[in-house]
Formats: structure tokens, C-alpha cells, sequence
């Protein structure tokens, strides 16, 4: 995705100023959300400064499994994605789009007009930053915006991290998303810890971000340390821990709609809706009314849904997808075959998370893998 | 304040603890706008007073397991325009539904020393296999807010907003890390109606299932993992579905799977 490539020089930021970065955005009046540990996991909260950052904590993870480890490093990030994305902050799980009161013979429409913070997210990863620039296209990329993404999105400034530590169930060079943060970030560090010295790389993305590290003074990078960088993440785009091949993949899931292979996977599938909400592109949501109990204001509330529920496709008569297989199936060729029609890219990046917590452990590479091996009309 | 004619409650209690219709009294902060809303016609747990019927919305807590009960209920439906059964006795026949998988008899004979005196089912079922049921209200207890908002839905002619899907999606909205997938807890969250806004895995615990299965629940899927991957024994198995539901029929089915061996 996104090929622009930053022309704006690449700094040497000492780990130990990392906290200075970070303190300059709240002078903006950034609020920070980043990787920190909580309940066996790093997951994406607001942070105060770089202490609450999961410094010595890594993890592993496997199909269904993240176990959270300490490792004793000094990196801060030293991980692969977590049960959270940034989606929950520019697409909040619920929220109250409205109310209405009742005036004489009719209503009045109140809008909810709470401004949304602006929000610094720290670390983003290559993946995370195309998923993001996925959900744009989902909620900002017709005539039909929608306007709380809208908000929060242009105040948001991205502070992205090149991986360079993919994990076991990483696969965005499959999906060409990374390792490399590309484009669509302010500021781009890639971390370095060297026996001598612990740094950050860091260049900019955008004037936004030129700005912020300009006010910092900080020296140019040298050679050595630019050198360092390509390797490390070249070692990083080799060393994914799953793969995906994209060849003509969405005709192959195209062409075995009817693959028995589906009905095998809804055997195990527990329909609960896990992957969907920790994708970091899903994007499908219900409204819901609510009234007082006088019936004299009403509400209306958007909160997050998952084509793997009943009442996702009910109308009269029922669901129009009532099985697991038809839900599964839906979910998997809308990623990897029909998002490309409806938005030009594939709807997955390649973060493996859906893997992960499964809580059945069931991986989407490897059924997609499944039906290419038994295409049913191979060409 | 729209004006219109306060309907009538009544709330009516077979073999339960008495739980989910004190949840009702608990509305501390909405009881005066409930009482506001609403006749409470015929709520002994609240008032002496008791207005006959019929009555406009009728709250049935409990499951039936004696004779008596089995005619009661009837009575209860035919005086009744709304019936909606709350809890976990009444919509899937409660704790009390262990008696199901053994015999009632024995059970009688060793606990009571008059057994003669003591006249009962061999089950323990929930409401809607004895009359027609307009809504089930799960959980064990039921959640207090999904009561005000059935009370609620019905006082404004709107359908409730409770949904029918899984505890992981209350997990995943409020940011909970899965407990199964991040500590190997054993969790029916999966396979569990969404009500309690997921308390138990938000404290480090698996999922009890005091809500009973969801929709569409995949049990065999979720026990195969179980024992497969987390080291789950038979015994818990079949414990583990033995719980509040255990007579929800998804759970029994699964259970017997896991007794037979």
C-alpha cells in the first residue's frame, strides 16, 4: 500500500529523550494512546509518557494463544499486535450519535456535539497505519462521511513504528503492508539498540510532524545507523512467521463458493464474533434506539456488530445468513476477494490478530491456503 | 408527561431464590420512575396490596417442578396480555435442573424423612415448555438494567434491545483481553448470551454461562479445545455446563456428550 516515501531527513532521537518527544505532543495538547501492559496482554490505552510504555515485556503467540513474557530488553518495542487497535478510538465501540425530546405534537433532534479529544498514537504499526488508511476509505472515501471518524481522524497524529520484530502470526509482507511504515504517518521512528547505544531513528511524514522534530534539535542520522535500519527491517519483512499468497486470490475464493472446505472450518467456528472485532478493519456497526421509560426522550446509539451474528443479516422472515459456514465465508471472501472490488485493497493487513484470539485457534491463512490447494476449478 | 393509562404488573414466582425479582426493588435509582410508569398490581416482594387481574405485563421468575405448579402457571398465562419469563429457573429451568439427569425419587427418599409428604416432578423445566412465553429475560441473576429496558420496550411498544450474541463481543467493546486466549482459562464466554456486560472474564475469571447459550452455540467446537488445548478433563466438562443452564438444551446435549465419555 501507499508507495510515497518521506523526503524529510532522518534523525538520531536517544531513547533516553523519547519521553521529550512525547511531552511536546501533550504540549499540543495530544492526548497519548499507546502499547502498554494491562491484564496479561499489551494492549492500546492513553498513556502518560514513555514509563508506562511495555518496556522488558514481549510476548509469543499461535493460533488461539498470546502468552505475555518479560524478556529483561530495554526496547520499548519489542512486540507484535496486541487484542486492540487504533479503531477503537477513531471508530468507538458506542457511542450516542443522538437524542430526541418530545415538544408538543412532535420531537426535537438534540445532535451530540461532545468534541472527540485529539489523539497522539504512539507506535503504530505498518499494518495498523494501512488498516487505518482502509477504514478512511470506508468512512471518508465517498460523499457518505461519516463525521465522528472524520473528527477524530484529522486531529490525530500518528507516531508510527517500523517493525521490526514481526511475530509468529504476522504476514503484512504477504499483503505488502510492512514491515516499513510507508506513508500516512507524522513522525516514524525504527528502534535501535546497539551495545553501545539505544536510539530511535526518526523522520518525518508530514509538515505536522517536521515541525514537532525540528523544535527537538536533533542530530542527523549517519550512515551506519541508516545502513543498520535497512537491514533491520529487510531481516524483518523475511522473517514473518505466517504467509499468504494474494496470486489471483480473490477469483480462487471467488470460483469455491461452494468448497466443502467451508463447511469443515464451521465445524470448529464458534460464530462468537472475536476476529471481527479485533480486526483492525472491520468496520460494520448497528444502530439501536432506546427511550426513557416515560417515552418522552429517545436515543439512538451505534455500537460495533460482526457478520458472524444472527441479527446482523435478520429481516422478516430471519437471517438471511442463518448458518456458521454462510457467516465464516462471508467474512473470509469479504477480506481476502470482494473488498477489492468494493474498495481496491484487500480488507486484510496482515497483523494476524484474528489468528490469535480465535478463541478455537482457527487461522484464516491456512484456510485460505486450504481451498487455492483443492480449487474446485483450477485453471 | 405523556399522558396514558398506567398498565398493570404483576410478578409471580415458581422454584427460584427470589433473585431476579428483587433485581426490580434494586432499580434504586429508576424505581420511582418504574412505580411512575406503571401499576404494580400484583407484587407480593413488594406490596400487600394486590389488585386483580388480568394484568398488562406479568414477570414470571422460577421453573416448574410440582404438579401444582404446572396448573399454576396456566392460570398465570390466561390472566396475562405480556408474559415474559426473567432468569435463568425460568427460561431454562435453574440449578435446580441438576435433578434432570438423576432420579428425583432418590434424591426425595435420602433428604426428607417423610418422602410421602413430598409431591414433585422428575424435571425441572423453564416456562415455555408449559406456556407460551413472550420474551425470556436470562441470567442468574438477570442484569437489572436488561429488566428496565424489557419494562421499558414494553411500556413504549418497541421491541427490547437485548442481544442474542455471544459474552466475547461485551468483552471485546470494553477492551477486556481474552482470558482463554492470553491466561488458558477455560471460558464459556463463546458460547454465552451477552447480558452481564462480560463481569467475569473483566476480573480474570472465565465465563460461568449465567446467561445461558447463545443463539447459535457451538459447544462441541468450544469442548474440543478445551480438552485439547487448556487440558480440560471430562469431569469439569460436563460440570462446566452443569451450571445455572444446565438444562438450556445445547448445554444438556453437551454435558451427556462428555458423561458418556
Amino acid at each position: 500500500m501507499g508507495e510515497a516515501i518521506s523526503n524529510y531527513a532522518k534523525r538520531i532521537l536517544p531513547s533516553t529523550d523519547l519521553d521529550r518527544l512525547l511531552e511536546a505532543l501533550q504540549q499540543k495538547g495530544y492526548t497519548l494512546v499507546g502499547p502498554t501492559v494491562r491484564e496479561n496482554a499489551i494492549v492500546l490505552e492513553e498513556i502518560e509518557g514513555a514509563e508506562d510504555l511495555p518496556v522488558g515485556w514481549t510476548e509469543t503467540q499461535e493460533a488461539g494463544s498470546y502468552k505475555l513474557s518479560r524478556n529483561g530488553s530495554e526496547e520499548y518495542f519489542d512486540f507484535a499486535s496486541g487484542p486492540h487497535s487504533f479503531k477503537k478510538y477513531l471508530f468507538p465501540p458506542r457511542l450516542k450519535l443522538w437524542q430526541a425530546k418530545r415538544h408538543r405534537a412532535g420531537f426535537k433532534v438534540e445532535q451530540e456535539n461532545d468534541q472527540a479529544p485529539s489523539y497522539a498514537f504512539i507506535g503504530v504499526r505498518s499494518c495498523d497505519l494501512c488498516a487505518i488508511e482502509i477504514q478512511d476509505k470506508v468512512f471518508m472515501g465517498d460523499s457518505y462521511v461519516d463525521p465522528v471518524y472524520k473528527e477524530r481522524r484529522e486531529k490525530a497524529f500518528i507516531l508510527a513504528v517500523n517493525c521490526t520484530k514481526p511475530g509468529n502470526l504476522c504476514f503484512c509482507s504477504s499483503m505488502d503492508t510492512g514491515p516499513k511504515a510507508k506513508s500516512g504517518y507524522d513522525l516514524a521512528v525504527t528502534e535501535q539498540l546497539k551495545e553501545s547505544e539505544h536510539v530511535f531513528l526518526i523522520q518525518a511524514g508530514s509538515e505536522k510532524g517536521h515541525e514537532l522534530l525540528e523544535a527537538l534539535e536533533l542530530a542527523d542520522a549517519d550512515e551506519g545507523a541508516v545502513e543498520f535500519e535497512n537491514k533491520q527491517l529487510e531481516d524483518a519483512a523475511t522473517s514473518m512467521g505466517r504467509f499468504l499468497d494474494t496470486h489471483k486470490l480473490p477469483s480462487v475464493l471467488k470460483n469455491n463458493f461452494e468448497h466443502p472446505r467451508w463447511e469443515q472450518i464451521a465445524d470448529r467456528c464458534l460464530s462468537c464474533a472475536n476476529c471481527t472485532l479485533v480486526c483492525p478493519t472491520c468496520f460494520c456497526h448497528t444502530v439501536e434506539d432506546t427511550t426513557d421509560l416515560t417515552g418522552d426522550v429517545a436515543e439512538r446509539w451505534r455500537q460495533w456488530d460482526s457478520c458472524f451474528t444472527g441479527d446482523f443479516t435478520y429481516f422478516a422472515g430471519g437471517s438471511a445468513r442463518a448458518s456458521t459456514k454462510s457467516r465464516y465465508r462471508q467474512w473470509l471472501t469479504h477480506k481476502l476477494s470482494t473488498w477489492t472490488d468494493q474498495f481496491g485493497t484487500f480488507g486484510c493487513v496482515g497483523c494476524g490478530r484474528c489468528i490469535a484470539w480465535c478463541p478455537v485457534g482457527i487461522d484464516l491463512t491456512e484456510e485460505a491456503a486450504a481451498i487455492r490447494a483443492t480449487d474446485l476449478v483450477s485453471d | 408527561m405523556s399522558l396514558r393509562k398506567k398498565p398493570k404488573l404483576a410478578v409471580y414466582k415458581f422454584a427460584s431464590c427470589d433473585g431476579c425479582q428483587l433485581s426490580l426493588l434494586d432499580c434504586e435509582d429508576e424505581i420511582l420512575a418504574v412505580a411512575g410508569a406503571i401499576e404494580i398490581a400484583n407484587f407480593p416482594e413488594a406490596s400487600r396490596a394486590v389488585t386483580s387481574g388480568p394484568y398488562d405485563l406479568t414477570l414470571v421468575e422460577g421453573s416448574i417442578t410440582t404438579p401444582h405448579d404446572a396448573e399454576r402457571i396456566h392460570a398465570i398465562r390466561r390472566s396475562s396480555k405480556v408474559l415474559v419469563s426473567i432468569g435463568a429457573c425460568a427460561t431454562s429451568g435453574g440449578i435446580q435442573a441438576l435433578r434432570n439427569f438423576k432420579d428425583v425419587n432418590e434424591f426425595v427418599s435420602v433428604v426428607y424423612a417423610r418422602p410421602d409428604y413430598i409431591e414433585t416432578l422428575n424435571k425441572s423445566t423453564p416456562i415455555s415448555d408449559h406456556v407460551w412465553v413472550d420474551f425470556e429475560l436470562r441470567g442468574c441473576p438477570i442484569s437489572k438494567a436488561q429488566l428496565l429496558e424489557v419494562v421499558n420496550a414494553f411500556l413504549n411498544n418497541r421491541k427490547p434491545n437485548i442481544s442474542k450474541e455471544s459474552v466475547c463481543m461485551e468483552c471485546k467493546m470494553r477492551g477486556t483481553p481474552c482470558v482463554m486466549v492470553a491466561n488458558k482459562d477455560p471460558c464459556l464466554g463463546p458460547v454465552t448470551q451477552a447480558g452481564c456486560g462480560a463481569i467475569c472474564p473483566a476480573y480474570n475469571r472465565g465465563c460461568y454461562s449465567c446467561f445461558g447459550p447463545v443463539a447459535s452455540p457451538n459447544a462441541g467446537s468450544l469442548s474440543h479445545w478445551w480438552e485439547s488445548k487448556l487440558g480440560v478433563d471430562k469431569d469439569k466438562l460436563v460440570r462446566s455446563y452443569r451450571g445455572f443452564n444446565a438444562g438450556a438444551e445445547a448445554f444438556r446435549q453437551e454435558s451427556e456428550i462428555h458423561e458418556r465419555g
